[in-house]
């Protein structure tokens, strides 16, 4: 499983991408077009990115063939996410036109990081449609991240920032669990996720994403892959830059990141299948890796002593 | 280092493709690279009216607030919706009232004082609000509840942020112009307003007696254009003379624009 073996890869050159370069070939084009653009958009438009993932850069030549060959049927050839498989999905596929995206390392309404595309491309997104592509090359999946970036205006006019940085965790322990648990009371998780994390919660019914297409929160009992990833940074990633195109908002300007941690714990207590559906999976995990296996002796603890 | 010479010759060529000149007012250059436009205030023009509604208004349904408590003991009766709010003779609340065409080419500074909304016993105050782009938008929780801030625009960043009571305004804005954006709260599905973003300063929401007042306008041609979330937008000309004030009404007729 590619989450398994190319994590630690995969970090080491998150650390090694720098700042990205201006994407060369647009650039005469751009020049003659200028002069007929309102005044704005230029300025704008010097940010326009090279796709480039440690020392590979995306081809858009090849990124379209692939896409054309494996992405179209769902997502469309226009990008809309109107493919013809579309109206047999929930979740509908991604309208990569608005360049919105769940899975960031960005505070929301921002784009995404390279990065995090050829993250969510090579994991899938889990209950829904959209499998794991860690089948194709490294190379093929940077093309086709260079490709999809086209569909939006977005990636030549914005920058991927401000990223939203995730310290180090500090250890999960009885005092973390129940600061996590009156934190989550007084961010009032429970409105949509329930008391217990089931995803019943009394707005949970009326949720909408914003294609106001009906909309479910996640049911932490169930013990499923998030959708943005499965570590404990991912959680902490998820609920701080929010999923941007559904109701779930962000916290970054409500939690510390100490705070922040202490969620990450409580909240994987409400995961009571973890265990098990990562066993039963086709992903076998060292009891190392199992992001909820300290926190669940800590939980016994806190249960042990009441 | 040839790229970034590309980008400000780029630049350059823009800025003067667009020269932001026009009739009434001169151009004069500030140190480094804006240009103000200096609009001498006695040549200026005001265009007031009332926006009505043509025939009955429908009446606002009670919004059912059951899902939260808190928000049911905010109300003594349960509040109605806002979508039309009329008032005495078919004047129409929460319009917007905005020049669509004519509007000088230049760029206007955003004020320095923000735009607030409220969000108070389960619904947003005021129910809609217009904004200069890059202008500051606060966003207040006096509510014992949390609230989470989602605005669906489709020519700017869209973002969603939680509130929880107790905790500091939202600042946020938005650099482009769109007529108008939804904000939804999705933890409360009958919460609703609308966001207006301008470039330009001239545009007015109409208040409970339906007027507005659109003032200090260059003498010019206009496309003057009122928008209503439920009634769609009307579009009217008129031409401003030096230091003329002219009144204008608009009538939307609820059938004709529904239907469309």
């Amino acid at each position: 499983m590619w989450t398994e073996r190319s994590i630690e890869h995969e970090k080491a050159s998150r650390a090694r991408v720098g700042r990205l370069r201006p994407q060369a070939f647009r650039l005469p084009v751009l020049a003659i077009l200028a002069p007929f653009l309102p005044a704005t958009l230029p300025s704008a438009v010097c940010f326009a990115q090279q796709t480039r993932i440690g020392n590979v850069t995306g081809s858009l030549k090849r990124g379209k063939e692939l896409y054309r060959r494996y992405c179209v049927g769902c997502h469309g050839v226009l990008g809309n996410g109107q493919g013809e498989n579309a109206p047999y999905l929930d979740p509908r596929p991604r309208d990569f036109t608005a360049g919105v995206f769940k899975c960031r390392s960005t505070d929301t309404g921002h784009i995404p990081t390279d990065m995090d595309l050829y993250e969510t491309l090579g994991r899938g997104l889990h209950a829904s449609a959209m499998p794991s592509w860690f089948p194709l090359t490294r190379q093929q999946r940077i093309d086709l991240i260079a490709y999809v970036k086209t569909f939006s205006p977005r990636f030549h006019e914005e920058k991927p920032e401000p990223v939203v940085p995730v310290p180090p965790e500090p250890p999960a322990s009885p005092e973390s669990l129940n600061r996590g648990l009156e934190i989550f009371k007084k961010m009032e998780c429970a409105k949509c996720h329930g008391l217990s994390g089931r995803g019943d919660g009394p707005s949970a019914s009326t949720l909408t994403d914003s294609k106001d297409r009906p909309i479910v929160p996640y049911d932490f009992t169930t013990g499923e892959r998030f959708k943005c990833g499965q570590t404990n940074q991912d959680l902490y990633r998820i609920f701080m830059t929010g999923l941007d195109g559904t109701p779930m908002p962000s916290y970054l300007k409500d939690l510390k990141p100490d705070q922040a941690w202490d969620l990450v714990h409580y909240l994987r207590t409400l995961q009571m299948n973890y265990e098990n559906s990562a066993n039963n999976g086709a992903v076998k995990t060292s009891p190392a890796r199992q992001p909820g296996r300290s926190i669940r002796n800590a939980l016994r603890a806190v249960s042990g002593s009441k | 280092m040839k790229r970034s010479r590309l980008c400000v010759l780029t630049i350059a060529a823009s800025i003067l493709s667009n020269p932001p000149l026009h009739k009434g007012g001169t151009v004069s250059e500030e140190a480094g690279q804006t240009l103000v436009p200096v609009v001498r205030a006695e040549a200026t023009g005001t265009l007031t009216g009332l926006v009505k509604l043509d025939g009955p208004a429908p009446k606002g349904k009670p919004i059912n607030m059951a899902k939260e408590p808190i928000c049911v003991k905010a109300h003594p009766t349960p509040p109605l919706t806002e979508e039309v709010v009329a008032g005495a003779n078919g004047t129409l609340q929460n319009a917007i009232v905005y020049i669509s065409e004519g509007v000088p080419n230049s760029t206007f500074d955003p004020p320095s004082d923000p735009v607030v909304i409220e969000q108070k016993g389960c619904q947003f105050h005021p129910h809609v609000v217009a904004l200069q782009s890059n202008q500051k938008l606060q966003v207040v929780n006096s509510d014992p509840t949390s609230h989470n801030i989602h605005p669906l625009p489709s020519n700017n960043r869209e973002w969603n942020r939680s509130q929880p009571p107790g905790l500091p305004p939202l600042e946020e804005s938005f650099a482009r112009e769109e007529i108008a954006i939804p904000v939804k709260c999705n933890i409360h599905a009958w919460m609703r307003c609308y966001i207006a973003v301008f470039k330009h300063p001239y545009f007015s929401v109409t208040g409970a007696t339906g007027s507005f007042s659109l003032k200090n306008l260059p003498p010019g041609n206009y496309a003057i254009a009122a928008w209503h979330e439920k009634f769609g937008t009307l579009t009217q000309k008129v031409t401003i003379a030096a230091g003329e004030t002219k009144t204008l009404d608009f009538v939307f007729k609820p059938r004709a624009n529904m239907s469309e």
